[in-house]
């Protein structure tokens, strides 16, 4: 009973001491070169929290983040490290404007709909392919999902400048009834990018939990993640669990690329890099420790570092990689979270002893 | 253009591609013969590919022609360096190896790109002032139609990780070190009823990965890119740990693996003035390494023979 509770309390604890430590380490170096930390921090925050426009704009990032956070996380549940969440985001994005590019004249409804479940079944299957190799021929998915990413890359800037629009390296914008956008969210944000994505981001959330712990589907896949073999012995295939979660976690990546897609850019360019929401996603999902709701709200705390990153370099004069490197020591402290739980025992341990305890 | 220059292009061209893999898959293997899993390989090689640049601009008065060598030394230091954090966090702090890894990867790009706008103010160094260039071979450019082909006007790193990667399985194979250094990624546990130190070999395998895999990112800027920024090292980790992998954790087979990626990769630069390949549209060139690789890893290996406690957490019996 004892160990369950402070199971639960690390839970709890871990991410936000290690989000403390995180925001610490980024002050002292900083302070070692030369810059004012808490005048970079306070430059971040107030910009980002107290301008309608720039928050809406955080929101908007964390609504992507959201969903490859959920994506890495489902993978992750199942025991697999799905690097390549970045990579289904862009086949998901091109494919979503591609659809709403190929059929203009549908209704708004439809045409979303469509859009959205194409960049789903891509990724979805962007993802599968690594799932399935995995499954049957024991190929590492980590250097699969990693070479697909870049095979992504290549072939979405291909498919941009040779097939979708001709010879530049940006798409046309796709039409209203294609666009995510909801006007008094606009509004309410004076402008910013946040879109309908938001309250799909909000349902997907809570159909995660659903699957996660209240269908027979979910708790295989969880099953499987904790001990292939046991689970395999009850009668689980390993295989099938294997190849379905790596594409539930395609399909979230591919609806995030899609909701960056219609929802905050309306079109795609040539890109010289992976989506940066990809990889973030795995820091999202990590400190959310797999929680749907914990990862909603790291996606947040994520999306306001973003954005306010971007006040850095001219209220602080900070370069604003700063934010990145925060974010990496915040995960930095997750993983070794053994760290954070052996000074609390040794704390504890001491209090008992001085207590004069068992 | 006549046979031995095309030879002599695409050998070279190859060798210049595959030279900073070579390096960081052998680093690869020395890490993961210890039982430790290091995906930060790519971070690693940032962080070499920034000091080096920086160092080639700071010191190239100093060293002059051996700048990119001495430079090179400089990156592997950096990289030995800050592949300390993977081992702390894997070894003492019992970190998931994939997310330590991962950690590295979020954090090189950002503190170096970071440094270099705190030491330049601008994202990219900018061209280097001396780049490794192209070499002879000592003596061996003479030989008749070899010479020609493989040993004039090459790149010098990628022979030289040619000789780490004899080396480098002399030392897995033939030596003490090597022997418990594979001990100790096979079964830990055994290893150490034995008396061998298993968090120090651990601590060997991953600092010699950091140590490898920072030379290899100084060659990818001092030999490729000629400049630090962003883009510099751009995945080249990733494809030398398919290498590693390929290679089959042999510092020789990793070597072997590296050169056919670098002919593949050289594929797509200089594809254009090679007969038949020309033909080919430029992005199934541009995706020929990613694709082989999947290919490969599925098809020639099949099972992978890894070792056996290999991304495991020891922990320490009292």
């Amino acid at each position: 009973m004892l160990t369950k509770n402070n199971e639960k309390l690390y839970n709890f604890l871990v991410p936000i001491l290690s989000i403390v430590l995180g925001f610490i380490f980024g002050a002292i170096l900083m302070l070692f070169f030369g810059y004012n930390p808490i005048l970079a921090y306070q430059a971040m925050f107030n910009g980002v929290l107290a301008n309608p426009f720039f928050f809406g704009e955080a929101m908007r990032q964390a609504t992507v983040l959201t969903f490859t956070g959920l994506g890495f996380a489902i993978a992750f549940k199942a025991g697999f490290f799905n690097i390549g969440v970045a990579g289904q985001v862009l086949v998901g994005w091109v494919t979503s404007i591609w659809v709403a590019l190929a059929f203009p004249d549908l209704p708004r409804i439809l045409l979303l709909t469509l859009s959205l479940t194409a960049a789903l079944l891509v990724g979805a299957v962007w993802a599968g392919i690594a799932g399935v190799l995995r499954a049957y021929f024991g190929t590492n998915e980590v250097i699969v999902t990693i070479m697909l990413n870049y095979i992504a890359l290549y072939l979405t800037n291909y498919l941009i400048r040779n097939v979708i629009s001709t010879g530049g390296n940006t798409t046309e914008r796709v039409g209203p009834n294609a666009s995510l956008r909801v006007d008094w969210l606009t509004q309410l944000t004076q402008g910013s990018r946040l879109n309908a994505g938001l309250f799909i981001a909000i349902i997907v959330v809570a159909l995660y939990w659903v699957f996660m712990t209240q269908t027979t589907a979910g708790f295989e896949v969880r099953a499987v993640g904790l001990n292939r073999f046991a689970s395999t012995y009850a009668g689980m295939s390993a295989p099938r669990n294997i190849i379905l979660s790596m594409f539930l976690s395609g399909a979230l990546a591919g609806l995030g690329g899609a909701i960056h897609g219609l929802g905050t850019f309306g079109n795609i360019f040539t890109q010289s890099g992976l989506p940066g929401v990809g990889f973030n996603g795995i820091a999202v999902a990590l400190l959310g420790l797999g929680n749907p709701v914990g990862i909603f709200f790291s996606a947040i705390l994520f999306g306001v570092l973003d954005v306010g990153s971007g006040f850095l370099p001219n209220r602080a004069g900070v370069p604003d990689e700063m934010a990145e490197i925060v974010i990496a020591a915040i995960i930095f402290f997750v993983g070794a979270n053994y760290l954070i739980r052996f000074l609390f025992e040794k704390v504890k341990t001491k209090k008992t002893a001085t207590e004069g305890g068992e | 253009m006549d046979i031995i220059r095309l030879m002599q292009l695409i050998v070279s061209s190859s060798l210049t591609f595959a030279a900073p893999l070579i390096l960081t898959a052998i680093g690869g293997t020395f890490s993961e013969r210890g039982g430790v899993v290091n995906i930060g390989l790519e971070g690693i090689m940032v962080m070499g590919a920034f000091m080096s640049a920086i160092f080639n601009i700071q010191f190239v008065g100093t060293f002059g022609t051996m700048t990119p060598w001495v430079g090179m030394l400089a990156g592997g230091v950096i990289g030995l360096l800050f592949s300390i954090i993977h081992a702390v966090a894997t070894v003492n702090l019992r970190a998931d190896h994939i997310v330590s890894g991962t950690v590295i990867n979020l954090a090189a790009p950002a503190l170096a790109v970071f440094l270099t706008r705190a030491l330049f103010g601008a994202a990219q160094t900018g061209p280097l002032p001396r780049a490794f260039g192209r070499t002879n071979i000592f003596l061996l450019h003479r030989i008749p139609v070899i010479g020609p082909i493989f040993f004039r006007n090459t790149s010098g790193p990628a022979f030289f990780g040619i000789l780490v990667a004899i080396i480098s399985w002399f030392i897995l194979f033939k030596t003490r070190f090597g022997l418990r250094l594979r001990s100790v990624g096979e079964n830990p546990h055994a290893a150490e009823t034995l008396g061998i130190k298993v968090y120090t070999m651990k601590y060997a395998g991953v600092l010699i990965s950091g140590f490898l895999g920072g030379m290899g990112g100084a060659i990818q800027s001092q030999a490729i890119h000629n400049e630090f920024g962003i883009l510099t090292v751009a995945g080249q980790g990733f494809i030398a740990m398919a290498a590693m992998i390929f290679g089959k954790w042999n510092p020789l087979g990793a070597m072997g693996a590296a050169i056919f990626f670098g002919f593949a990769q050289s594929l797509a630069r200089v594809g254009n003035s090679i007969p038949v390949i020309q033909d080919i549209p430029g992005v199934w060139l541009q995706i020929l390494p990613y694709l082989l690789t999947i290919l490969v890893l599925v098809g020639v290996i099949g099972r992978a023979e890894a070792p056996a406690a290999i991304g495991k957490t020891y922990i320490k019996s009292k």
